[in-house]
């Protein structure tokens, strides 16, 4: 089955898809924008400040997202030796680590109108900043041990303490007392959120998990074209 | 009604900032990102091009290889 994951199978794909991602991207960000900032109804409490809402959640759950799957594609990899899954997790990681930044930065500036501060130890927001130095280790692990043994071992040791981390984030609202809110969205139960702000909620969500994929895709075939290059060295 | 979007109850300097922030790392990614891909194929391009008629053969017979050649400008 893994053999249809070979980079030379694939790139074919890889190579022509980022500028379809990029125009549906383009698209579906403009439908996104116009129903977060202008058809959504503001908040009977937070009034305006809750349209923040439409680009710091999906931005946290896309980068919580992009670190599971980093994490099992390095164990998976790991464990039957599958040079192309961890070559996948690297090009996965740069945009998981932009929109953990943007979740804290909207996080924070959504927390001065609400909060009345824009920093507090809280658990969510601290166990969110803990995910930002992790991203931070495993980039940084690439950088200096390049594709080699030793990169895959350390960026597999990383994810594993890593992903620690985020059943803690998710739950930490529930654990502790923390600033931070519960959640409104529930797959398993009834959310609490109205359908009017659900919707550019979920539209929003969908262009972010469109633009990691062009990230990815980007990145993925930038990390082919290295491997290839050093191909060439070798003839 | 423009004004009123503008400034959100005193909330669209929050707002707006938070989307502006999201917006300019989304470029600035973008940017970055495009800016290896372009780089590290102009590097293939070059390389290619210093091949020997027999190893320009040998790496052509890979289709990946003819793939990046034939991508100039794909994104």
């Amino acid at each position: 089955m893994f053999k249809y994951f070979e980079p030379n199978k694939i790139f074919s794909i890889t190579s022509k898809a980022p500028k379809y991602v990029l125009f549906l991207f383009v698209i579906i960000l403009s439908i996104g924008l116009m129903e977060a900032l202008i058809f959504s109804p503001e908040d009977y409490k937070q009034s305006h400040s809750v349209r923040i809402m439409y680009v710091h959640v999906p931005a946290a759950w896309i980068s919580l997202g992009i670190f599971s799957v980093i994490t099992f594609l390095s164990v998976v990899g790991y464990v039957f030796k599958i040079r192309n899954f961890f070559l996948i997790s690297k090009s996965l990681a740069p945009s998981g680590l932009v929109f953990n930044i943007v979740a804290l930065v909207t996080g924070s500036i959504w927390g001065k109108p609400t909060w009345g501060t824009w920093w507090a130890w809280d658990a969510r927001i601290t166990s969110m900043l803990i995910l930002v130095l992790f991203y931070i280790m495993y980039l940084v692990a690439w950088r200096i041990y390049e594709n080699n043994d030793k990169a895959f071992k350390i960026t597999f040791i990383i994810t594993i303490l890593g992903i620690v981390n985020v059943p803690i984030i998710k739950y930490s609202v529930d654990w502790w007392n923390t600033l931070h809110q519960p959640a409104s969205i529930n797959i398993f139960s009834k959310s609490t959120i109205h359908i009017s702000m659900l919707f550019p909620l979920l539209t929003m969500t969908a262009a972010f998990a469109l633009f990691s994929l062009l990230i990815f895709l980007m990145k993925y075939n930038t990390e082919l074209i290295k491997i290839k290059n050093k191909g060439l060295d070798r003839l | 009604m423009i004004y009123e979007t503008l400034l959100m109850n005193g909330y669209g300097l929050y707002v707006w900032s938070a989307f502006a922030f999201t917006i300019l790392s989304f470029i600035s990614l973008y940017v970055v990102v495009k800016a290896q891909y372009i780089k590290e194929k102009n590097k293939f391009i070059v390389k290619f091009g210093t091949l020997n008629p027999e190893k320009s053969a040998f790496a052509k017979s890979q289709s990946i290889n003819r793939e990046i050649l034939s991508n100039t400008s794909n994104i």
